[in-house]
């Protein structure tokens, strides 16, 4: 079921009324049930996966919370010497590893047959003597909705658990985490919510609250006029330029990675807008993903403010606990020795930020390249930290680089780079991507675009207007969301107007249904 | 604000925007007023009076080949054709089912020509005959035998979702028609008076399998059933129309369905020369369709058989069916004419509406 | 403390360590900055910071920082 679907809008009309009538006390239940359904949808099968991971992780984190119970009941029983207490609490901790340890095996190990075991297998074939050509095929498991996103939600909260220092935050009920994990507008494109945010609202019973509800229903609109409006649009010429790279290099591959990153970001953060908006016309507040990224100054800022959860969850997840941990450590010191203070303490944090980003790239797929992706991502950050004592003679040197023209260029070229970046998102292979970008410098042919223009890319000019114009409404949301005025339409009727408004103009205007061409129609008198 | 005023201003807004949806949903759907005037065909038939002894379903081999006019003006019987353009087997049961929410008719006679299909044949041809439905269950259950499978159900009953794209193309006629739209049909036939002769005859294809599909036997048995439920007198029909093919083998079947349950079967394409039927003359497409020439010779033929068949009374002796008739044969004759000025001024006919 | 300040205004020299209350939250240390910091701390303090303690209310300032240190080496 699609968010930009009739059956989901209907499956919002029924499952609204039945949580605020019929759910009582427990309002939550209904939700759980509302999002097995809606994940029952996707294939019934797929339960047994999201069913495997939420039972492993609450038998985990149960655990470790009881072994923490005990311990805090043995310290207040046992008078012990600091050593003693001390001694115990690591056998306990050691303990509740063990149970972590499981756990994430089971979950990650889910995620790691399900998603890579075919680009496993196909790399492996390619490295076999082609005598010996094997039958990958079988191997290419469907993804199960979500994997991706619910696994690291609920990898996040066994840590979590695991670094608790207090039993309390541990769900004692596999209901309750059965919705953490399962909550449907989060499902299909995150945000990777932090259990300590999203259960402050998810559970708690509450009433029909018609600011929250209109203000959900405003910006999931919102959200779907992005969709429609201008991603789905502009997806049709993004397909046409990547299908055909051999026509299309040169200046069109600007061309691509320009119209790319307006469809990912109008998908995306629409998807997004979505979530939350449906969210909090249940009364739940999910966390931000985006704050306005295309507005960045350097990568590093960019990966701050565009899929926020991901990258958070990476930084605590994966790349801190990697930069402190002991083999690292080891190595910075023995970088110490060998290259000297300066270069040697870079080395462990050098090491664990393009491991990091290795992962974040094959996180986002199993592909070659998404791992090019990744390691790229994760230079440019690096060579720009290594930049920065520079920057900053830079910027004290030079008047003009601290004005907001200067500002605009470095949002200019870090948008640019970034959709370079990006370019290993949409062409077909590592050595695809490559001749293209490099098509860019060596065959640009300007020409051809000043004479065809758009024309070549299968939409209307209409198309361009409707999409240039819902962009234009985009970036002033963004800009009244920036400046915080959207208290300008928080009563219910003036955001009701609206909401009508944006659902008339992406009715009549979105890309969506198979589209009216009269000669379909023409019946042939037969 | 108080409680109560806000409420309102959210009725006055949702009100507002129901409004606006409706009027735009008008706007864009299409109106089969200046071309494909078959997807028009549906809908006409809710404002027509509702009192017919004959009701005819099925695909153009009905709406193009009998003109109820002459079948009152000859043999005093009342008709209506609730055909359209490839109306499938299911379409048109649910065409019937939706009929007898309106009236009874005393005969209902289904062409066979298409028993020939057993699965959805296109999206546009689903949507020329159901879009023109009124809401009803027999909507519904015709929609979901119809669709194919990449279709949404839902378009069907808010058809903005199939027709928003159309804001490309909106032309004169969608806002001419707006608010009504002109008819096309005389009790659902669609008068065509120009004349082109059948040049070839062609061969039907080999088929590799002649058996009828059983899901369309499903349908006739239900239509029959339904009618000896309703005390109606199903006949089945063959237009004498040359093209599409119509197999000796799927007369068979046909002629044994009939045979089976005491049902009266015309292929009259046997009786062409009974009926005088000449496809040098009568056929407006080589063989096709019959044009108007063709259609009341047909009907002729058709009313004497029914006439043959049953004592039902002779409706021309009601003096206000009579005026109302006689408005209908007014316009058709008003139409016949403005078509033959055309044919000799133009070549060709330029009224499909009727004026 | 002046220990502590040291290392801070070694890695991120022109903020206001002695009144900073919002390091993390404010970006004053990003997370490169928090590991060097991190691993400095470590060394100096022979202190045992870990990920698990990666959590803004620790490193928020100054203070938070030496509370950190020394509730660590108290355990």
């Amino acid at each position: 079921m699609l968010f930009t679907s009739f059956s989901f809008l209907l499956f919002l009309a029924l499952l609204l009324p039945a949580y605020y009538c019929l759910g009582g006390r427990r309002q939550w239940r209904i939700l759980l049930a509302g999002s097995l359904i809606f994940y029952a949808f996707s294939g019934w099968r797929n339960l047994l996966y999201i069913g495997a991971t939420v039972v492993s992780s609450f038998i985990a984190t149960t655990r470790m919370a009881n072994l923490l119970e005990r311990q805090e009941t043995y310290l207040a029983e046992h008078r012990l010497s600091a050593a003693e207490s001390k001694s115990y609490r690591r056998g306990i901790k050691r303990r509740r590893l063990r149970w972590l340890i499981a756990s994430l095996a089971v979950n990650l190990g889910i995620l790691a047959v399900v998603k890579y075991t075919g680009f496993a297998a196909d790399n492996l074939a390619r490295l076999l003597p082609s005598g010996a050509a094997w039958e990958t095929g079988g191997l290419h498991f469907l993804l199960p909705l979500g994997l991706s996103f619910y696994t690291f939600q609920v990898v996040g909260y066994n840590i979590d658990m695991y670094r608790s220092k207090t039993a309390e935050a541990t769900e004692r009920s596999v209901f309750r985490l059965a919705l953490f994990v399962s909550f449907f507008p989060q499902i299909i494109q995150g945000p990777i919510s932090r259990w300590g945010d999203l259960r402050q609202t998810l559970f708690t019973p509450r009433r029909f609250c018609a600011d929250d509800f209109s203000a959900g229903l405003l910006r999931a609109l919102f959200g779907l006029g992005k969709k429609l409006l201008v991603a789905d649009r502009l997806l049709a010429a993004v397909r046409t330029l990547t299908a055909d790279p051999a026509e299309f290099y040169g200046v069109y591959v600007l061309v691509a990675v320009f119209l790319y990153a307006v469809t990912l970001y109008a998908d995306f953060t629409g998807g997004i807008d979505m979530t939350v908006g449906i969210a909090r016309m249940f009364g739940v507040r999910v966390t931000e993903n985006f704050r306005r990224p295309f507005y960045s100054a350097s990568i590093a800022e960019y990966w701050r403010r565009w899929h926020i959860t991901m990258g958070t969850w990476f930084r605590d997840y994966l790349f801190y606990p990697l930069s402190l941990s002991r083999p690292l450590t080891r190595l910075g010191e023995s970088g110490v020795k060998l290259l000297g203070k300066y270069w040697g303490r870079r080395l462990p944090v050098w090491c664990a930020t393009m491991v990091t980003w290795l992962a974040t790239g094959v996180w986002h797929g199993a592909s070659w390249n998404f791992v090019v992706w990744g390691g790229l991502n994760g230079v440019v950050i690096l060579i720009s930290q290594e930049l920065i004592p520079l920057y900053k003679s830079f910027h004290a040197r030079w008047a003009f680089s601290n004005t907001k023209f200067y500002h605009a260029f470095q949002v200019l070229r870090t948008f640019w780079l970034m959709c370079f970046i990006r370019s290993f998102d949409i062409y077909a292979g590592v050595g695809l991507t490559c001749r293209m970008l490099l098509s860019v410098a060596a065959r640009f042919d300007g020409g051809r675009f000043a004479a065809a223009g758009l024309s070549p890319l299968g939409l209307a000019a209409a198309d361009y207007v409707i999409a240039f114009l819902a962009v234009g409404g985009m970036i002033i949301v963004g800009r009244v969301q920036a400046a915080g005025a959207e208290s300008r339409f928080a009563a219910p009727p003036a955001r009701l107007a609206l909401c009508g408004a944006l659902a008339v103009m992406t009715l009549v205007f979105g890309a969506y249904g198979p589209g009216y061409d009269a000669r379909q129609f023409i019946y042939n008198r037969f | 604000m108080g409680k109560g005023r806000i409420w309102r201003r959210v009725l006055m807004i949702l009100i507002f925007y129901g409004a606006l949806i409706a009027a735009l949903q008008q706007l864009l759907a299409p109106k089969y007023m200046e071309d494909i005037f078959e997807g028009a065909l549906t809908a006409e038939y809710y404002a027509a009076e509702k009192d017919h002894d004959v009701l005819f379903i099925g695909d153009c081999e009905v709406y193009e080949n009998f003109s109820p006019v002459t079948l009152f003006e000859e043999f005093g019987l009342t008709s209506y054709i609730r055909g359209g353009p490839q109306q499938l087997i299911w379409q048109s049961y649910y065409l019937l089912e939706d009929t007898l929410r309106y009236e009874k008719p005393d005969i209902v006679v289904f062409n066979v020509l298409a028993m020939q299909y057993g699965e959805p044949q296109s999206e546009a041809y689903n949507r020329l005959n159901l879009d023109g439905m009124t809401l009803s269950p027999a909507k519904v259950k015709a929609v979901l035998a119809s669709m194919l499978p990449e279709e949404s159900f839902w378009s069907y009953f808010l058809p903005l979702l199939r027709y928003h794209d159309r804001w490309r193309e909106l032309a004169p006629e969608d806002f001419a028609f707006f608010f009504r739209r002109a008819a096309v049909s005389h009790n659902g036939f669609m008068m065509r008076s120009d004349v082109k002769p059948v040049g070839r005859i062609p061969a039907g294809a080999m088929l590799e399998d002649y058996a009828l599909a059983p899901v369309c036997f499903d349908y006739l048995d239900r239509m029959r059933e339904l009618c000896d439920a309703s005390g109606i007198e199903l006949v089945l029909i063959k237009a004498p129309t040359i093209w599409p093919h119509w197999y000796p083998e799927w007369d068979r079947q046909i002629r044994d369905y009939a045979e089976r349950y005491g049902l009266l079967y015309i292929n009259f394409l046997d009786n062409m020369e009974n009926i005088g039927l000449n496809l040098a003359v009568d056929t407006y497409d080589a063989g096709l369709h019959l044009n108007l020439a063709g259609a009341e010779k047909l009907t002729r033929y058709f009313g004497a058989e029914l006439r043959a068949r049953g004592d039902w009374p002779d409706r021309r002796a009601d003096p206000e069916v009579r005026a109302a008739w006689a408005e209908k044969a007014r316009r058709y004759e008003e139409h016949r004419a403005a078509q033959r000025r055309e044919i000799e001024q133009y070549g060709q006919v330029r009224s499909f509406r009727v004026p | 403390m002046d220990e502590l300040l040291e290392i801070l205004r070694d890695i991120q020299p022109d903020v206001d360590y002695e009144h900073c209350v919002t390091l993390i939250d404010d970006g004053h240390i990003d997370s490169f900055a928090l590991i060097s910091l991190i691993t400095s701390i470590n060394r100096v303090f022979d202190a045992e910071i870990t990920a698990e303690d990666i959590v803004p209310e620790n490193f928020n300032s100054a203070r938070a920082i030496m509370d950190l240190i020394q509730r660590l080496s108290a355990e």
